[in-house]
């Protein structure tokens, strides 16, 4: 199982293009893999016949560098079959992996290679100290799902000192682990029957989803921004701006004017494009904001990078793609990791107005409700204006509210009167 | 300049050599510098060549003991130049042993003085060489392990004078053993000398500043080894502050101030061995930047200098001044520069003294214990009671242990008496592991060895001593 992005620790095995016998020259493609967030296809990188299929189509959460097939080499004598054993122990010396390690992975080995499971995967057995194993059982902490610091991922009393009882490590934090019930009670014992619903496995990206929220929610000290935009004069300036476009066949919409505006609003007010780290606080250099999309089965942010020296045919061209292809589940892991603020866009929901949970590691993400008519108070008279309710929701480690505020303000100015942006 | 090694060691004492041996087989190219001898202070003047002296006493001693085994001896003696021989002998048989590693290594050994400056990612080593001339040698990494050296106190006299003042360094090589001496200092190397020339025969007296001798061990060690060794004639002036040392008549005279009172003590000799001081000094450190405190470099969880591609490993970036504790560190330094991941640098670190009776200790003492909130379990078995130690006739001394009462964890463990020095490993290993008193009870200790009293030790600090 080939790492296809630095985080990926396990896939599953979606569908197998080649079958045993089959020859194979390097760059064809011969499997299917989905990760947490993407399908993404594997090519092989050495030449010969497909000996043994070791992991079967349609296998979740195998985990990266399990052997998934044999080759045997051109010329050479195929392996022997493995003696009965169902783990391919004899592919591991001579036989080539068809596993093709991506050359981004083996740059960075040490980085992108998951801690050894404490647990092994062929046996049930936790290799614990001694004493790690009392101090788990006197915090009540389950030790199966954790990972060791110790030789050999061997879990020594400083990982049960950081974990919390009832919970993993926080090493322990992989979606297998997290994304499981932990100390929650059965549906059974909450008083739903079983066979009263039925069961959606998780899938990677279920489970990714739930993992970042969950932890974003918990660990992070956030607090919601709300402020009402009116969006007249944007929404006349976008059909300008579309008419101009026509010819081209790019349509600008609400939300890449809105993207437009947040880039070059944190550019203004840099505080609030930060991360938080625990050497310091990561002042970014550039916007690159991440846009949340609505895919079957879960969400997914591909980012729209140097989103402030970007024109906005140029910001329309991108998102249409990377939409697109989000739904597809075509996104290249770095076409959807490493934002530094987050644009979530409920408005054509009819949503009023909501305050997202933040995407870590950014300091901020902007909720932006409906643009709808609504009364107005201008001097001392109603009026009717269309107007948009957006909450900026704020990381306090980063973004105090002084900062928050000030953003908003000057997004606000942005979209009030977008000509701002071309300042 | 490109760099043309991988790693640089500075210093070939047990830290730098083994440092570079570990380098070796990760497949790095790896060079050590060294300006005086491979082996270092430890392998050269230090633990090995006065564990020589130290048997020469051991035995001259027992014999003084012969009729309690039912043997006697025509006449004893012992020609001082020989043992001082045989213990040079020793040192240099094992430097040789040093030269050939780093051979079987293909570790270019570098003879000269290396001081550093800024160079390309990592500093650059400007070494002057004893042979004459300099090299300049650029590596990627480079890795201090300079240890340390004797303190010494100038101002009171507690420095070499090149006669009848010594360190551990002239101590080594006396031209004869002195009829009476003085040793300042009661930490391992004060109480490995006074012992070594009590056992031929000289008058020595300790003075030492704190309250007790060997003050970083167990009270109760530190209290049973008072006794011992002033059962074998030592005397010791504790706690005693030390006025002046001077050349006198009888060769120097030792002037200490005890509760308000001033004592002169005169003898043939002085030791000085009041603790030691890390070669920081003339390596171009302070231009580069690199934090020293108190004679140490400032190092991080791995050795890191926070100077980019140099390192800090042993004696030199601070205490415990052990040579294991160097060695140790330069491992993990090396695969933590490999990208390796070792395991933290956590293990808790042994601590001997080879005096007649040796002293061993792990972990926490009680006291420490204590003061850091701990409620403990202590346990302490006597080897008056071990069956083996009587057969010896080696029924001095006890094991102590202390775990925490929580968790079951050995957290200390404390021995005085023969050979503990061989056995204190048990211990070491147990916390590293991190056992419980459950899997002390469980094992299982050969009978008849003093070792069992360590079992029974840890039996005892929960009620089910066996023998007792």
């Amino acid at each position: 199982m080939p790492a296809l992005s630095p985080t990926m620790e396990e896939g599953a095995l979606a569908k197998w293009h080649v079958k045993v016998g089959d020859t194979v020259r390097s760059g064809d493609v011969i499997a299917e893999i989905e990760t947490d967030k993407a399908t993404m296809e594997v090519e092989a990188v050495d030449e010969g016949r497909v000996e043994a299929i070791l992991v079967p189509e349609g296998s979740s959460g195998v985990k990266v560098n399990t052997p998934i097939a044999r080759l045997a080499g051109e010329g050479e004598p195929a392996a022997p079959p493995p003696k009965a054993a169902p783990e391919p122990k004899a592919a591991e010396p001579k036989a080539p992996a068809a596993a093709p390690a991506p050359a981004k992975a083996e740059a960075q080995p040490s980085a992108s290679k998951p801690a050894p499971a404490a647990q092994s995967a062929d046996t049930n057995r936790v290799f614990a100290s001694p004493l790690a194993r009392r101090l788990a059982q006197q915090k009540g902490i389950d030790l199966s799902a954790m990972k060791g610091s110790g030789p050999h991922g061997r879990i020594v009393r400083a990982d049960i000192e950081a974990a919390r009882p009832g919970a993993a490590a926080p090493g322990a934090a992989e979606p297998a682990a997290a994304g499981a019930p932990r100390q929650i009670l059965s549906l059974e014992q909450m008083g739903i029957a079983p066979g009263s619903y039925d069961l959606i496995p998780l899938d990677g990206m279920r489970r990714t989803v739930a993992r970042r929220l969950t932890d974003s929610f918990r660990d992070i000290p956030h607090f919601p921004l709300n402020m009402d935009l009116e969006i007249d004069n944007l929404l006349a300036a976008r059909v300008k701006i579309n008419a101009l476009l026509e010819k081209d066949g790019v349509k600008v919409s609400v939300n890449d004017l809105v993207l437009k505006a947040s880039a070059i609003a944190l550019k203004r007010v840099p505080e609030a494009n930060a991360s938080y780290t625990p050497d310091g606080i990561a002042m970014h250099h550039h916007a690159d904001i991440a846009m949340a999309v609505a895919v079957p089965g879960g969400l997914i942010t591909p980012i729209v990078r140097e989103c402030e020296s970007k024109g906005l045919a140029q910001i329309a061209v991108e998102t249409k793609d990377l939409a697109e292809r989000a739904r597809g589940k075509k996104l290249k892991p770095e076409e959807y990791q490493g934002g530094t603020f987050s644009v979530s866009n409920l408005g054509m929901f009819g949503i009023r107005s909501f305050s997202s949970i933040i995407n870590e590691p950014q300091g901020a993400i902007l909720s932006v409700g409906a643009g709808e008519k609504r009364p107005v108070v201008r001097g001392d008279q109603l009026a009717v204006a269309t107007v948009m309710t957006v909450t900026l929701t704020c990381d306090h480690r980063v973004v105090d509210g002084a900062v928050g505020a000030r953003w908003l303000e000057v997004f606000k100015t942005l979209i009030e009167d977008p000509i701002g942006m071309l300042v | 300049m490109a760099a043309e090694f991988d790693v640089l060691v500075v210093g070939a004492g047990p830290g730098g050599y083994v440092t570079a041996i570990r380098a070796a087989q990760l497949g790095m190219k790896t060079a050590i510098v060294e300006r005086e001898a491979l082996g270092g202070v430890c392998l050269n003047w230090g633990c090995i060549p006065t564990k020589a002296l130290l048997k020469s006493g051991e035995v001259y001693e027992t014999l003084d003991h012969l009729s309690d085994y039912g043997l006697s001896v025509e006449k004893r003696g012992f020609d001082f130049a020989k043992v001082v021989e045989r213990s040079r002998k020793v040192a240099a048989q094992l430097n040789s042993g040093v030269g050939f590693l780093m051979k079987k290594h293909k570790i270019e050994v570098i003879e000269g003085s290396a001081r550093l400056e800024k160079g390309e990612r990592a500093p650059k080593a400007v070494i002057a060489l004893k042979a004459g001339g300099s090299r300049t040698v650029q590596a990627k990494n480079v890795i201090l392990a300079t240890g340390a050296r004797a303190r010494t106190i100038p101002a009171v006299g507690l420095a070499p004078d090149g006669d009848r003042i010594w360190t551990y360094r002239e101590a080594m090589v006396p031209k004869a053993a002195p009829k009476s001496l003085v040793v300042v200092g009661s930490g391992a190397i004060g109480i490995e000398f006074a012992s070594f020339f009590r056992a031929l025969g000289a008058q020595v007296t300790v003075v030492e500043t704190l309250p007790r001798i060997l003050p970083v061990e167990d009270e109760e060690v530190s209290k049973a080894a008072h006794k011992a060794f002033e059962k074998r004639g030592i005397a010791f002036r504790v706690p005693a502050n030390v006025k002046k040392v001077a050349k006198s008549k009888a060769g120097v005279s030792v002037e200490i101030e005890a509760g308000g009172k001033t004592e002169t003590l005169e003898a043939e000799a002085a030791i000085v061995a009041v603790g030691i001081v890390g070669n920081v000094e003339d390596l171009g450190l302070e231009a580069l930047g690199v934090k020293i405190d108190r004679t140490h470099v400032v190092t991080d969880a791995h050795g890191g200098t926070g100077v980019a591609g140099l390192y800090a490993i042993g004696d030199v970036a601070g205490p415990p001044w052990l040579a294991h504790k160097a060695s140790h560190e330069g491992v993990h330094c090396v695969e933590h520069i490999a990208g390796l991941k070792p395991a933290p640098l956590s293990a808790p670190i042994p601590g001997c003294t080879y005096a007649n009776p040796q002293v061993a200790s792990v972990g926490l003492t009680e006291a420490q214990a204590k003061e850091q909130g701990i409620a403990v379990k202590v346990g302490r078995f006597p080897f008056r009671v071990n069956g083996k130690a009587i057969a010896a006739g080696e029924t001095e001394g006890f094991v102590k242990t202390v775990f925490d009462a929580g968790t079951g964890a050995l957290i200390g463990a404390h021995m005085i008496g023969a050979e503990v020095t061989e056995m204190i490993q048990g211990f070491a290993l147990a916390m590293t592991l991190e056992a419980t008193e459950a899997e002390l009870h469980a094992a299982v200790f050969p009978h008849p060895t003093m070792s069992e009293a360590m079992h029974e030790a840890a039996l005892d600090a929960f009620g089910q001593a066996l023998h007792i």
